[in-house]
């Protein structure tokens, strides 16, 4: 397979996931809070609260409208560009996505409707439902992509037919409730929460800084500070669990999260730190320039005890006998094992040869957990982008803990103190609403960067998962996506700053 | 009938008084046109879907694929 066209693809890729998630965690957070503002609008009969539900009712189609369908791309091009994979996952990957069509989608465009037209046409409690449903409808939609993602992390629930060339659902339960899907849905719907309690208390936020609509951003802070706190506590604690989860099922990306070339023992967190740019797993060099590490952390957070020993890069590589950590070539040859056995059995079954056949199959089986393995060229191909992969995670972490601190404080001033009074805080809430962004774009940079090479863990690499076609092909559709999401994108910003311009008081 | 006429009215009205929603409405229609009318179109004009016609030769594909990535 062409380097370059691995490459395109990849980056292709990468740009609508990253543009698609500009959209998607403000829709998940912003739900929720537009729900809560409406049941105090029901149980208090107050018309500000009314008007508060509304806006951000408003602001919620806006980026639910300009961000619909920016999904659909993804799903485009699992066929198009990833055509082998398409195949390969079956019906794992197209079940998940078949119920979110049908179940989610169906419910969130229903509700929808009610949400927007039927103010004064249906019962209050109807309405409110509504709402709840809707918020609940996206992030129901986001469980099911999520499963999907989580099973290329941690592919289990499955059976490979080398008949059809096909992974078969034999277990949907277990593919559903698998650790890591379901600490990756809670981690990323979480942090959609986060998002949309930043939005909320930053938008509000700019009201008090002009002195406008005073009452309305008091209160909007009030919702999305309380909110805010208790989704990103709840971010943090989770964010240790998708940490464990990672240390047990993708090591190597844990490895690479922390810069660990070295495993040991009594492992420490690296608190903050700068990577030595020459460090490899084929020299000595240092691994870090400096660090502030956090005692035991990692050892924690990894197997949940301080003395555990978490292995670096190298032992993930080369092995280590004593931790009996297999290594990458004794993992190749088991690969190639299994691709050869592949191919045996697909020739037993062309002589009619059934003994053969079975022999074949039965060595596939054994084998078939380092299938991907067989077609990896070095040993050290295992390896993610280690400083994306550091710096990604520590800048998440890093702003995941800010995050906590400014809801905090928002609380605090907006309980005991006059909030508006204190600008240097509502500036910061305002400049927030980026930094939410970013910290949601590098936990993904992190979850998908950190397990490259593989496109499933194990089984496919990115290489292998590529479709065939003209390099020229997915350069111009990535220019073109560039273009039509950033389009969007600025069509986003201009209509969400004229509403935002035009206050609670105006037409919505 | 009569509900039918009440959910017709109440989408119609909707739709109707939609304020900033006519401008999204816009934005959805040119988005969807560009997503899956000149993209499906005039960028990707082949795909397994489209290549081979049964599961067997769909399967031939990604196997020979596999083995040669090998």
């Amino acid at each position: 397979m062409e380097e370059h066209l691995v490459d395109w693809s990849r980056a292709q890729f990468a740009l609508t996931v990253m543009y698609h998630w500009i959209f998607v965690p403000l829709t998940l957070g912003l739900g929720f809070i537009v729900a809560i503002m409406e049941t105090i609008y029901l149980k208090t009969g107050s018309q500000l609260w009314k008007k508060t539900t509304k806006f951000w009712m408003t602001l919620f189609a806006i980026n639910f409208a300009i961000g619909v369908a920016t999904g659909i791309i993804m799903e485009f091009e699992f066929g198009t560009n990833w055509a082998n994979y398409s195949w390969f996952v079956g019906d794992i990957f197209g079940a998940p996505l078949a119920i979110e069509g049908v179940l989610a989608f169906f419910m969130e465009s229903t509700f929808f409707a009610v949400m927007y037209f039927g103010w004064e046409k249906v019962g209050k409690k109807f309405h409110l439902l509504s709402t709840w449903l809707v918020a609940i409808g996206s992030n129901l939609s986001a469980l099911w992509i999520l499963v999907a993602n989580g099973w290329m992390q941690n592919p289990i629930g499955m059976t490979f037919n080398p008949d059809t060339v096909r992974n078969e659902m034999v277990d949907f339960w277990s593919i559903i409730l698998s650790p890591i899907a379901t600490s990756k849905f809670l981690h990323t719907i979480s942090s959609g929460f986060v998002m949309g309690s930043l939005f909320v208390v930053g938008v509000s936020a700019w009201y008090l800084l002009k002195n406008r609509d005073v009452a309305f951003a008091k209160n909007s802070i009030l919702v999305g500070a309380s909110f805010g706190l208790i989704v990103s506590l709840f971010l943090a604690f989770n964010g240790d669990e998708s940490g464990h989860q990672v240390a047990v099922k993708q090591p190597m990306k844990l490895a690479a999260m922390e810069g660990l070339y070295e495993g040991k023992t009594e492992a420490g967190l690296v608190a903050a730190g700068i990577l030595n740019p020459n460090k490899t797993a084929t020299n000595d060099e240092s691994e870090f320039l400096v660090k502030v590490e956090i005692p035991y952390a990692l050892s924690i957070l990894s197997y949940r005890d301080p003395k555990a020993f978490v292995p670096g890069i190298k032992d993930l590589v080369y092995g280590n006998e004593e931790y009996k950590i297999m290594s990458v070539k004794e993992k190749m040859q088991k690969g190639k094992i299994a691709l050869a056995s592949l191919e045996a059995y697909k020739e037993a079954k062309k002589e009619k040869n059934e003994q053969k056949a079975l022999q074949a199959r039965q060595t596939l089986e054994e084998n078939m957990q380092y299938f991907g393995y067989g077609h990896l060229k070095n040993v050290e191909d295992v390896i993610p982008p280690v400083a994306t992969t550091f710096y990604a995670f520590h800048i998440m972490v890093s702003l995941g803990g800010w995050f906590v601190a400014l809801f905090a404080l928002l609380l605090f001033f907006s309980i005991k103190k006059d909030i508006q009074k204190y600008k240097l805080l509502l500036l910061s809430a305002l400049w927030s609403i980026p930094l939410g962004y970013i910290a949601g774009e590098a936990g993904w940079v992190v979850a998908e960067v950190g397990r490259q090479p593989w496109a499933i863990q194990d089984l496919m690499l990115v290489g292998t998962a590529t479709t065939h076609i003209a390099t020229t092909n997915v350069i111009i559709s990535f220019w073109l996506f560039a273009l039509l999401f950033t389009l969007l994108l600025i069509a986003e910003i201009k209509i969400m700053l004229k509403q935002i311009k035009i206050g609670p008081e105006g037409e919505h | 009938m009569e509900s039918f006429k009440k959910i017709y009215n109440f989408y119609f009205d909707g739709f109707k008084n939609m304020v900033v929603g006519k401008t999204l409405w816009k934005i959805i229609v040119i988005k969807l046109l560009l997503i899956l009318v000149i993209l499906n179109y005039f960028v990707y004009d082949k795909s397994l879907k489209t290549q081979y016609k049964t599961e067997q030769e769909k399967s031939d594909f990604v196997y020979k694929n596999l083995i040669r990535s090998n």
